[in-house]
């Protein structure tokens, strides 16, 4: 390149097309914090704690508090929502753990290879169809076996129908991290199990997991940065709830996702706009906690990169 | 020689032991396999087996009107949607793909594509939450087609150009070299040379980009609006419908003819999805079999 830097229309331009993708994502949070600004300070750190979602009285004048125009008796808490949001996930990844981990194994080492493209591509696939199929397919399907079957109400609508429907969206992500890890398990580390006569089945749990542990939890991390993240399967099965926290997996439920999509409209009827900023606060929120998340599972996979290189 | 015996014993009731615990596990790794796939061949039965029988002629043919008649505004508006991101979408993605793949071996080139992850991972309703205070709160432009492409279009660009930097890396480097010695100029290489010869690549996450904007519900919702009537052509101001808007409120209306409209454009949707989803995957395989 020499000592003289030459303008490359070119590359700038490129550079300038590659330089929007930062641009957008800094202006989803700059203007999703300047929009929650007032909110933020009006809510202090009550946000998080506060069980009570409450617009306030929205035909009375509305009162000074703390410094901004809200309506009189207005409460915004998103406790139940950031509850129900961990509860939903967290059960999901309870039940997609077993389910992918058990499906990758099969898939890795079980399955005859001529067949096994064909059903890891049925796997791939659980993960491409759209959640509002999913939430439709939960109505249609799972709400009435749980209610029927499981939930003392005769309701399926809730926590549990929520995390089942997560934990099937999620599991491809899993199942499919685990079997790439799998099949890149050297053979020299397969054989040498089977040589100390070790059965197939110990040869995978004791010689092969334990090799692939990092990227196996690096994907469960990321499944449950997804699950945070669900919106409309959610919104379709888990009932919706406010003001009130699970009391059992029957209990209808909010996640921070599904509530902004049925708030804003009631959020609208606020003449000081306070409930659509409250709105914005907990969309920050939401992405804060997804941001953490896929951090935390960004740092396990190269991570797990290391551990692949320092054993060759 | 019965401790001898004993010890064989010993050994033959671990062995079966062992031999038990590893087809009790094997067993449950297939089960687990089953308990994957089966909710999936459910939900296309389920899906297809409704919605195919409330296809019709009028289905395609008639806009809705309430909650019945056909889905023709419907399916137009996701068309007009998906579009219209995709002409956003394609050339800032194809070209930041080729900027990380061509130019981004560097600290500048990590960090755009660090904070393009971190985009693919922001969940689609805050991103939908954004455009609505933006596009529609301050700008007033209401519920519209531009508002809901500008959304879908951000939420697909990091697939963009995460698939067309991958495809773009395939190409040998001798092929550029080749093209450089012959006086070539970096557009030219670019264009005549690396994106030729990742055509397919490029293709499939363009595809793969379009089934994402297909099947997104969320970020519409606050951008797009409903419609009951077909596009009239205005960018702003003008509320559009869209197929999966269909999905999630006619299913929870009381009437059976709801529900029929509600699976017909599940099925549509899911078939779109699908059908992209295996294509390029089948394409795929074929390209790298051995």
């Amino acid at each position: 390149m020499g000592a003289v830097m030459k303008i490359k229309p070119f590359r700038l331009s490129l550079l300038g097309l590659s330089l929007l993708i930062p641009a957008a994502l800094g202006a989803v949070v700059l203007f999703l914090l300047l929009y929650a600004g007032q909110a933020i300070s009006f809510n202090g750190f009550g946000f998080l704690g506060g069980v009570n979602w409450n617009l306030g009285n929205l035909y009375s004048d509305p009162v000074m508090t703390r410094g901004v125009q809200v309506p009189s008796g207005a409460d915004y808490g998103i406790l139940v929502f950031v509850v129900g949001t961990l509860l939903s996930s967290g059960i999901a990844i309870l039940m997609a753990v077993p389910l992918s981990v058990g499906a990758a194994i099969f898939l890795a080492e079980a399955v005859p290879g001529t067949i096994r493209p064909v059903l890891s591509m049925l796997v791939e696939l659980v993960a491409v169809v759209p959640s509002v199929v999913f939430g439709l397919w939960g109505i249609a399907v799972l709400i009435p076996l749980i209610g029927t079957y499981l939930a003392p109400s005769g309701n399926g609508y809730g926590l549990l129908a929520a995390s089942i429907v997560l934990a099937l969206m999620i599991t491809p992500i899993i199942a499919t991290t685990l079997l790439d890890a799998l099949l890149r398990v050297p053979r020299e580390n397969r054989e040498s199990a089977f040589a100390l006569g070790a059965t197939h089945f110990e040869v995978v749990t004791k010689a092969m997991l334990p090799m692939v542990r990092t990227t196996l939890v690096g994907g469960i991390v990321l499944a449950l940065g997804r699950a945070m993240g669900e919106t409309m399967a959610v919104v379709m099965v888990s009932g919706g709830a406010i003001n009130i926290l699970p009391h059992s997996v029957f209990s209808p439920v909010s996640t921070i996702a599904s509530f902004i999509v049925t708030q804003l409209d009631s959020a609208q009827s606020d003449p000081t706009n306070m409930a659509v900023r409250s709105l914005a606060e907990i969309a920050l929120v939401l992405f804060l906690i997804t941001l953490a998340v896929n951090a935390c599972a960004k740092l396990l996979s190269s991570g797990a990169l290391n551990v692949r290189s320092r054993q060759h | 020689m019965s401790a001898a015996a004993s010890i064989k014993a010993r050994r033959g009731g671990l062995a079966a032991r062992r031999a038990i615990i590893g087809g009790l596990g094997w067993a449950a790794c297939g089960l687990a396999l089953l308990l994957v796939i089966g909710p999936l061949v459910d939900i296309v039965g389920v899906v297809s087996w409704h919605g195919a029988s409330a296809f019709s002629v009028k289905l395609f043919t008639t806009v809705t009107n309430g909650t019945a008649g056909g889905l023709l505004n419907a399916i137009e508006g996701t068309a007009v949607i998906t579009v219209m991101a995709m002409i956003i979408a394609v050339p800032v993605g194809v070209g930041a793909g080729i900027y990380l793949s061509e130019y981004g071996n560097n600290k500048l080139g990590s960090v755009i594509r660090f904070l393009s992850d971190v985009l693919t991972g922001t969940p689609s309703i805050v991103l939908g939450y954004f455009s609505y205070i933006v596009f529609i709160n301050a700008l007033g432009w209401d519920f519209s087609a531009l508002a809901a492409s500008i959304t879908i279009a951000i939420l697909i660009v990091p697939y963009l150009a995460r698939i067309t930097e991958l495809a773009l890396r395939q190409v040998p480097n001798a092929m550029r070299e080749a093209g450089f010695a012959l006086g070539a100029s970096e557009p030219a290489v670019v264009f005549k040379i690396v994106l030729p010869g990742a055509a397919s690549g490029v293709m499939t996450g363009a595809l793969l980009a379009l089934a994402i904007s297909v099947g997104e519900t969320a970020p519409l919702i606050y951008t797009a609006g409903w419609s009951n009537y077909l596009w009239n052509g205005k960018l702003t101001h003008e509320p559009i419908g869209y197929l999966t808007y269909v999905i999630w409120t006619f299913i929870d209306q009381p009437y059976a003819a709801s529900h029929a409209l509600a699976y017909a454009a599940a099925f549509i949707v899911m078939m779109v999805v699908l059908a992209i989803n295996i294509g390029v995957r089948l394409v795929v395989r074929r390209g790298k079999a051995v």
